[in-house]
């Protein structure tokens, strides 16, 4: 591959970071396949024998609960030959997994359990006391609030410190239930995105695409909403979801950005979720028994659009919704997409989350139609010799740094992508 | 409260529903048209055995009405389309079809008939980007079954298909339609139509931009 000097540049970057496969093999081996990855939500395994398979990296994985109710991450490889041992997305594999090729089993924790005719492995190393003979877990498996992550690599930092500021997409999401848990929605929307990964990252934190890209939405909804306020009727939240998106630039550049070490990152809050509703006074209430007036009113308030966890997750914690990245190629990437319930809420207040993951969220999307179109023809214009560089000078040099947090003073000021090319170059250089 | 808390309870910005003057491009552009303006044009000719004549039975009115709902969303007719459907009427296409709720469910598609106003404004707007790119579909609709007939109610069920042309990709949907359809006098109106795909649960190769 090509040497890595001279690619990024504190305001522009070369746009082979995009689109070369050598640099996106090292994406894979020096960020995904050593950094802790988001695996799915402890709901989603809830009976011993529940699985899920996950890609992380280039590595296909299970994640599975045990029978002693641990959940572990292991290598969807029989250590046999090699075939999948899981051959559907999800399930339960009872107390034991089976390889369809010559019946090996295996516990639940990866131990060997069973080999078919045992003893035409006497005299050979290939025995059940061999580590080989088992499935490989992940070297680390750690969860926060009920959401799961695995490392492959036994260096680095505890979850905890990967996720640094950043864990709030998890304090945010949970601590607006007011039993202080969710649950997950058991649909998985996929949609491929046919650009790299990066362009999804950056797009999250970018503040002004939206009323560009998602205008004729914005408008549409608009539209709707006003003509049901001349009548006097009180448009739904759901409508607002859409509008806002045609707000303009100068209402745009208003909202701030966060950025944290390691390519975190917040966009703040802007939609106003808390109508004057009897579903909602109802809910606050509920808010206030749980945890006080004080503390309550500190979780409601939280300001947050979303919180991008470097470099794959981008949770929409106020909505209880999370879209999660699974690189195939330089120019192709996976996104999934799935929701989550608040525990203890009524069935309106979960329904105003699920209007937004319905109408922005699913793969009948009035948002991101246009957003994926916007980031098929990136992919494309970045693999044309018309010019080696992407700019990212909006803004440059006036940001807020208070340690080691970049505060945008504008909303749309490129710090999200020069903070993620911060933390994108201290990967790839280790 | 930690730092961050109350640094994210600092600057609180809540758009309101005001129009903008004008959103980004149109404040740069406001004639930035990638394509002409939408018009709907003349309707398809309806069957010569459609509402009215004698000796058409309900099971041939069904599926003209039917077949003239998908020449509707393969001409682009969108209001047209709209107008099948009763005021309180729904289009719905969950992901799984154990879903019975549209309301309390995480579908595809939950949209009433307000919504899909918002959805015909968004695609027909010139700045939709992402219909700049060539884009239409054909349907075909079969095995019509009518389960259940009331003199006010019919429930139908049918099969389609659907070809989707993009760019210079093609993109292949299949399901069961089942619709909730109203007598009214000749004709029908939409209360349900569920629509269950086959590939609902597959990867999308981009998104779905309009009903199927």
């Amino acid at each position: 591959m090509q040497p890595l000097e001279g690619l990024v540049e504190s305001d522009r970057v070369h746009r082979t970071v995009y689109t070369d496969q050598a640099i996106f093999d090292r994406e894979m081996a020096n960020i995904w396949e050593k950094t802790w990855v988001y695996c799915g939500h402890e709901s989603q395994v809830k009976l011993p024998g529940d699985f899920y398979t996950v890609q992380i990296g280039r590595q296909p994985m299970i994640m599975v609960r045990g029978m002693d109710k641990k959940i572990r991450v292991l290598y969807n490889r029989c250590p046999h030959r090699g075939v999948q041992l899981c051959g559907s997305r999800q399930g339960n594999t009872g107390s034991t997994f089976v390889c369809s090729y010559h019946a090996w089993t295996f516990h639940l924790d990866g131990r060997v359990k069973g080999i078919p005719l045992p003893r035409g492995y006497d005299g050979t190393r290939m025995n059940p006391d061999n580590p080989d003979c088992s499935m490989k877990g992940a070297a680390q498996v750690d969860s926060y609030r009920g959401f799961v992550f695995a490392k492959l690599s036994p260096q680095g930092p505890s979850l905890l410190e990967f996720l640094g500021d950043a864990k709030i997409a998890f304090d945010d999401m949970c601590d607006r239930s007011p039993l202080g848990e969710v649950e997950i929605v058991p649909v998985c929307h996929r949609v491929m995105q046919h650009s790299n990964w990066k362009f999804f990252m950056e797009n999250q934190l970018d503040a002004l695409h939206p009323s560009v890209t998602h205008q004729s939405t914005g408008i549409a909804a608009g539209r709707a909403e006003r003509a049901l306020k001349a009548q006097g009727t009180t448009p739904p939240l759901y409508y607002h979801y859409l509008s806002t998106f045609a707000s303009s630039f100068d209402q745009w550049d208003s909202v701030q950005t966060v950025n944290f070490p390691r390519g975190h990152g917040i966009l703040k809050g802007y939609m106003g979720l808390r109508p004057d509703d009897p579903d909602t006074k109802e809910y606050v209430a509920s808010m206030y028994k749980a945890y006080g007036e004080k503390k309550a009113e500190e979780f409601l308030a939280r300001n947050i659009h979303h919180v991008l966890i470097y470099p794959y997750l981008s949770v929409q914690s106020p909505l209880q919704q999370l879209r999660c990245l699974r690189p195939v190629a330089p120019n192709k990437t996976l996104s999934e997409i799935w929701h989550f319930r608040l525990k203890g809420v009524s069935d309106p207040i979960y329904r105003r989350a699920l209007w937004y993951f319905n109408l922005v969220n699913s793969p009948a999307t009035m948002i991101n139609a246009d957003d994926l179109e916007n980031w098929s023809k990136g992919q494309w214009g970045l693999e044309s010799n018309g010019l080696d560089w992407v700019s990212f000078h909006r803004n440059h040099g006036g940001d807020s740094i208070e340690g080691d947090v970049t505060y945008s003073k504008n909303g749309t000021s490129e710090a999200v992508m020069r903070s993620q090319f911060k933390a994108w170059t201290e990967y790839m250089r280790a | 409260m930690s730092k961050l808390d109350s640094r994210l309870l600092d600057e609180v910005v809540i758009f309101e529903n005001q129009e903008a003057k004008s959103t980004g491009a149109q404040s740069l552009a406001p004639d930035h048209t990638p394509r002409q303006l939408h018009r709907e044009g003349a309707l398809p000719a309806r069957s010569a055995l459609g509402p009215g004549v004698q000796h058409s039975s309900l099971q041939q009115r069904v599926e003209q009405f039917l077949f003239h709902q998908s020449e509707l969303l393969d001409g682009k007719h969108w209001s047209a389309y709209i107008e099948l459907f009763e005021a309180d009427g729904v289009y719905w296409m969950p992901v799984t079809p154990e879903q019975t709720e549209w309301l309390d469910s995480a579908s595809i598609f939950a949209e009433d008939v307000s919504m899909m106003q918002i959805r015909m404004g968004r695609v027909t707007h010139p700045n939709a980007w992402s219909q700049a790119p060539n884009w239409g579909t054909s349907h075909l609709v079969g095995n019509v079954v009518i389960e259940s007939a009331t003199a006010t109610t019919l429930v139908v069920r049918s099969r389609f298909q659907m070809i989707e042309m993009r760019r210079d990709l093609l993109r292949h949907f299949a399901g069961t339609y089942r619709h909730t359809l109203k007598l009214h006098g000749d004709t029908f109106k939409i209360a349900l139509q569920r629509v269950d795909m086959l590939n609902a649960q597959a990867p999308f190769d981009y998104v779905l931009q309009i009903w199927v």
